[in-house]
């Protein structure tokens, strides 16, 4: 039996209902804590979040009971995701996290100019060159369309005040 | 009685084409479609989130002209998914998966240009029959919602998410899962009616709670590139054009299938204005078209039928969407819900009084849904190859590129970096809950609603001094009522027939 070389669905399908789990749990404390009853004036506000907490709640312990249930039977067998689609699901992910952190520090348009290129040269294989210049003018058509056109500012880094923007 | 509310509608309708057919409106359902089509063509960008990245452009232009840009987006979206349909054998939209099931077949045969052809004329044709529902049908239940309380539009409200459970191929418990997920998260922030902070646990950015239209570019778009990156997705495609030849002979030949363009308008109507969209309607149309064919063997292998059937129904059921979502405030679809936040940030409220109050904007909107779907045939017709030229781009240029192009949509919906991260988490929920089967639907539906069900609820309970048989006390709101409970145990019925055999 080879269970290492993909995820399952069963463990997923329980992670997820897990999450679901917890969310209910703070949406019912939340609810108690604002009251969830009649007050004076009408129903109270965590009246109406409350029975949404219960149904999630239950929801997801059916999941989870459903899929305990099944557990033996399944076997590991049905497949989430094999770990090569998995990895490559992460390869984009994982660029998109650090982008989206480089936004920070950098501002959209150096760090779309650097997202893009550092993909294309990496699971493109294109020429440096080539992936500079396509990212510099995806960037570029941001700038004209965003600040120029439109006038929404984007987010921006040291670059475009040291260009004095 | 009947004849004059009709040309009272005409008159309407007539003024309505005044509003959009001046210039620069015109510019602006030109620019929608081609956008549009863009989205629809681009994996990872379709109806709903391409219209949440592209409303914050909106914000400075007059609601008549940003909801005609918008709805021209729509429009070209649902156009563009049929092309990389047939001519990729991958759906660019949900709505167009079972337009690959021949269409592709077709193409591979050589006869692309009928497949796109067929594919246009009909998603034309479905349109328009649904464009006249709304243009007759609109008015009459707008008048007739003006009566409603808050416990009749909690009752539509019921209605609404029921049939999402009762409806919905996904697993009962998941859609209901995904929809109480849409509505908890809606209630996170002010509590509108008491000022109270519910659910922000002390953090301050989560005030103002989340905002669908984050939901809406991470679930669908980010979400999207993830699970078309893990795909691996090389695009070989066949090759496109369509000349005018093509098209008056795949015209001449599409009258013979009369029947199935008329059974595919009703069942997209009614999945439409009843929250099903265009996705499962499709799939309806193409499975009755299938069943009631003479020649059920040639589905799968080319039969034009099977494109005809799944593109009018989408196109049916995606117009006529802003059905509801114009007359009573509730969006049949996501991107009728998307729609449906542009009109509240314009500062218009949706719903009955929409038709009195804001007749220029309501007829100015259904005026453009006549000629931008016009526009949009045309438009495809004409530059299919283009659009087939954007596919060959290598995944690896135009997977970035869209991550940054949600990005930058989702930082302007409110100049916030934490939504962009927001976004992200999204996104990593929808790639997740597309492969455990959760709807995505459901959840945006809430999100969107949540607050306005929400209201209605406690006004009617209110009204009730917290009884619930408010919501059976008059007739109208009684037998609503009475429909979304059937919705509800509709499952459940199918549950028991299969106890019964096993």
């Amino acid at each position: 039996m080879k269970t290492d070389s993909h995820l399952q669905m069963r463990w997923m399908e329980l992670l997820v209902a897990a999450c679901f789990l917890g969310v209910s749990l703070l949406v019912i404390t939340d609810s108690l804590r604002v009251g969830n009853a009649w007050g004076t004036d009408g129903p109270e506000p965590g009246y109406f979040p409350f029975y949404i907490g219960c149904l999630l709640f239950g929801g997801a312990a059916w999941i989870i009971l459903q899929t305990l249930w099944a557990w033996k039977q399944d076997d590991g067998k049905e497949v989430f995701a094999e770990k090569h689609e998995f990895n490559l699901m992460l390869l984009m992910l994982v660029p998109s996290a650090i982008f989206t952190a480089a936004i920070f520090v950098l501002g959209i348009y150096l760090a779309s100019l650097v997202f893009v290129a550092a993909f294309m040269v990496w699971q493109g294989k294109y020429s440096y060159f080539k992936s500079i210049a396509v990212g510099t003018s995806i960037s570029a058509v941001l700038f004209s369309f965003f600040e120029v056109w439109f006038k929404l500012p984007l987010p921006k880094g040291f670059i475009e005040t040291w260009l004095g923007y | 009685m009947v004849g004059l509310l009709i040309m009272d509608e005409l008159n309407n309708l007539l003024q309505g084409f005044a509003v959009a057919l001046t210039l620069p409106n015109i510019g602006f359902m030109l620019i929608g479609i081609f956008l549009g089509v863009l989205i629809g063509v681009l994996p990872g960008l379709g109806g709903a989130n391409g219209v949440a990245i592209l409303l914050p452009l909106t914000f400075g232009m007059s609601p008549t002209s940003a909801i005609i840009m918008l709805s021209c987006i729509y429009w070209g979206a649902l156009f563009g998914g049929a092309i990389t349909s047939i001519l990729f054998n991958i759906p660019g939209e949900p709505w167009s998966v079972a337009t690959t099931f021949d269409g592709y077949p077709m193409a591979q045969k050589g006869k692309a240009a009928q497949a796109l052809t067929a594919a246009f004329t009909s998603s034309f044709v479905g349109a328009f029959v649904a464009v006249l529902m709304v243009t007759f049908l609109a008015p009459v239940v707008a008048k007739f919602a003006l009566n409603f309380g808050p416990p009749e539009f909690f009752a539509v409200q019921l209605l609404t998410f029921a049939s999402f459970i009762g409806m919905s191929k996904e697993p009962p418990v998941k859609t209901l899962l995904a929809m109480m997920l849409g509505f908890a998260l809606a209630a996170v922030g002010l509590d509108s009616v008491t000022g109270t902070l519910r659910m922000t646990y002390g953090q301050e950015s989560l005030l103002k709670g989340f905002d669908f239209l984050i939901a809406v570019i991470g679930l669908f778009g980010i979400g999207e590139i993830l699970l078309t990156m893990e795909e691996g997705l090389a695009f070989k495609g066949q090759k496109g054009r369509i000349s005018l030849k093509d098209v008056i002979e795949t015209w001449k030949e599409l009258p013979k299938y009369w029947a199935t363009s008329v059974r595919a308008c009703l069942i997209g109507c009614w999945m439409g204005v009843t929250p099903g969209g265009a996705t499962p309607a499709s799939f309806m149309s193409y499975g009755t078209a299938k069943r009631i064919s003479k020649q059920p063997e040639n589905f799968g292998k080319g039969a034009i039928e099977g494109v005809i059937a799944p593109e009018t129904a989408a196109h049916a059921a995606g117009t006529s969407a802003l059905l509801p979502m114009l007359t009573l405030g509730i969006p049949g679809s996501p991107t009728a819900a998307v729609l449906l936040g542009g009109l509240l940030i314009w500062g218009l409220q949706p719903g009955p009084l929409l038709f009195t109050e804001q007749k220029d904007f309501v007829w100015g909107l259904i005026a453009s849904m006549y000629l931008g779907n016009i526009v949009g045939l045309i438009v495809v017709l004409t530059t299919v190859p283009w659009w087939a030229a954007i596919l060959r781009i290598p995944f690896s240029i135009i997977a970035p590129v869209i991550v940054v192009i949600c990005a930058v949509g989702a930082y302007t919906v409110h100049n916030s970096m934490l939504d962009v991260v927001l976004m992200l988490v999204f996104g990593l929920m929808g790639y997740a809950f597309k492969k455990l089967k959760y709807p995505l639907a459901p959840l945006v539906l809430a999100l969107v609603l949540g607050d306005m069900a929400e209201t209605s609820f406690r006004q009617s309970m209110l009204i009730s001094k917290g009884s619930l048989e408010i919501f059976v006390s008059t007739p109208l709101a009684g037998s609503i009522t009475c429909l979304a409970l059937i919705m509800l145990v509709w499952p459940l019925l199918g549950l028991f027939k299969k106890l019964n055999r096993g």
